[in-house]
């Protein structure tokens, strides 16, 4: 029962790295950014969400109604200067700028914040709650995450498949100079992207504060370590690729914390890796798709 | 043979597109160099020329791909050099790129509708394409890539018309086409010009170029080396302009080492 019980976990944990995972696969599959702020970027809106809870003393789950679209709009705006910037020098330079708004989002939070760790929503009955199915026992908030996620991939994809911006968004990323010549402009198409790749950035740093605990490291040495693994493990640029990576990514954490406690996130990155040399493309790769 | 290419050219009236001393540099290459040329209303102005003399990169750089070194593109009276692409399509400058470059993830429908989204106001639309090549309506929902070439010519083709365009740029449509295929692509020209577009088209196929265009010019090595109607030039000067044999001197090709 032990056994069943952590792959159930796991399946559930992915929810919440499927969110970490895709905005980093999106702005990758539409503007090859490799975002390296990610997980410091979700962290920023965590301690944003802190901040709005902490001034106006709203109920913490309004504080996703402020701080998605607050990011949403720092999304486009950052992607229109320094990440387009960095795009019409070489795809390099989006690495380095990328690497370096990390540094600096970090030690912003370490300066203004202090290192100590935060948690979001503290005292919400939704976090510490669970039920029980037999003997198991699952905690509501994780069914959360996971619907969550499930409910932004759909959306994701309606929006992709359907509307006239996701419709752009693919022929962006398919050649953005014949794109051109229809008339779209890809730089605000890729502002556009980029401000839903943010938006679930948002979603997912507050969804880690609510579940673990923020520091100004979590971003790199947690959210942005686990979206890469989940990213790969799926593969690069599918969008249920991210929940799929997500599961397996969650599931071999918690078989690993099964066998034994501190080989919890080791297991995750032996599969991570494993993935990498016998299916380098993904469990569901981009051309398979289609 | 087309309508407008008999009777005088319209030179007295303002040409719809016109380029003006136009120099364009691929890094320390010269690609072009200083050329000039007026497309009036209705035309269809075709560009010849060998592989490298500069025909592509004369579109492009009237389309907005590549900026110039020098010189300049009027489109319809106001100088339109310094703006992106996206811009000049708006206005109705709108080009069928080399080699297709349709979408590859997107349907034959939606590579029309991202066509569309920005188009000006005019006599087409999707359901007008759908009307000239009917197989499109029936594989609409598929992926561009289970066409054959043709059939991804018409598409690119479509996409571009769904746009409204003032002046249509294509740019080597026969290339990796069957002649039959670009016989039947070519045959479409006459409906497309009814409906009031102009047409700049950049060709290797010189023989289908001229029976198409009611003006040409041909480049050799970014400069033009003839211009004129089709029936005002003979085989001889356009085979000269093209290779370049003419030049200044009669003793034979300049460069080359010419046989004793």
């Amino acid at each position: 029962m032990a056994w069943v019980n952590a792959i159930i976990q796991g399946v559930l944990i992915g929810g919440l790295y499927a969110l970490f995972a895709c905005g980093l696969s999106l702005m990758f599959g539409v503007m090859k950014v490799v975002n390296l702020a990610h997980g410091d970027l979700a962290v920023l809106a965590g301690y944003f969400a802190i901040g709005i809870v902490a001034v106006t003393h709203v109920p913490v789950l309004w504080s996703f109604v402020i701080v998605v679209p607050l990011m949403a709009v720092l999304g486009y705006i950052m992607q229109r200067t320094i990440l387009q910037g960095a795009l019409d020098r070489s795809v390099l330079t989006t690495l380095m700028v990328t690497f370096g708004l990390s540094v600096v989002i970090e030690n912003g939070l370490l300066q203004f914040e202090t290192a100590n760790t935060r948690g979001i929503g503290v005292g919400l009955p939704l976090l510490t709650e669970s039920f029980s199915v037999g003997s198991i026992q699952i905690a509501y908030l994780l069914v959360v995450f996971f619907a969550t996620a499930v409910i932004v991939l759909l959306g994701l994809q309606y929006f992709l498949s359907r509307s006239k911006y996701g419709r752009l968004i693919r022929a962006v990323a398919d050649d953005k100079e014949a794109a051109q010549l229809a008339g779209a402009d890809y730089r605000h198409v890729f502002g556009i992207a980029a401000a839903i790749a943010f938006g679930t950035v948002a979603l997912a740093g507050i969804a880690y504060g609510m579940y673990s605990q923020l520091s100004p490291t979590t971003g790199t040495d947690t959210i942005l370590l686990f979206a890469f693994a989940a990213v790969v493990i799926g593969g690069l640029g599918s969008l249920w690729g991210t929940l799929l990576g997500g599961v397996v990514l969650g599931v071999a954490q918690q078989i690993g914390a099964q066998i034994s406690l501190s080989d919890e996130v080791l297991a995750g990155f032996i599969v991570f890796l494993a993935v990498l040399v016998l299916r380098p493309q993904g469990l569901i790769s981009r051309g398979a798709q289609s | 043979m087309t309508a407008s290419a008999d009777g005088e050219r319209a030179e007295s009236g303002t040409p719809l597109l016109e380029v003006r001393d136009l120099v364009v540099h691929h890094g320390q290459l010269r690609a072009l160099g200083a050329v000039s040329l007026r497309v009036f209303p209705g035309e269809v102005y075709a560009i010849i020329g060998a592989n490298g003399a500069g025909k592509s990169t004369l579109l492009r750089t009237i389309a907005g791909l590549h900026h110039p070194t020098s010189g300049s593109v009027l489109f319809d009276g106001t100088d339109v050099t310094g703006l992106r692409p996206e811009r000049r399509a708006a206005r109705g400058i709108v080009m069928v790129p080399e080699g297709r470059r349709l979408f590859g993830s997107l349907s034959v429908e939606e590579n029309l509708k991202v066509g569309a989204t920005y188009a000006r106001q005019g006599p087409w639309t999707i359901e007008q394409v759908y009307e000239m090549f009917g197989w499109m309506r029936e594989r609409r929902k598929q992926l561009t890539a289970q066409l054959s070439g043709g059939e991804q010519q018409t598409v690119a083709l479509g996409r571009a018309l769904v746009a409204n365009p003032r002046v249509l740029l294509l740019d080597e449509l026969s290339l990796g086409l069957a002649p039959v295929v670009v016989q039947r692509i070519y045959g479409m020209l006459p409906q497309i010009l009814a409906t009031g577009l102009t047409v700049l088209l950049v060709e290797q196929d010189v023989s289908q170029a001229l029976r198409v265009a009611s003006q040409i010019q041909c480049l050799l090595e970014g400069k033009t080396t003839l211009e004129g109607k089709p029936a005002d030039v003979s085989a001889d000067q356009v085979e000269a302009a093209y290779f370049g044999l003419a030049g200044a001197a009669p003793a034979g090709p300049p460069g080359e080492g010419s046989e004793p």
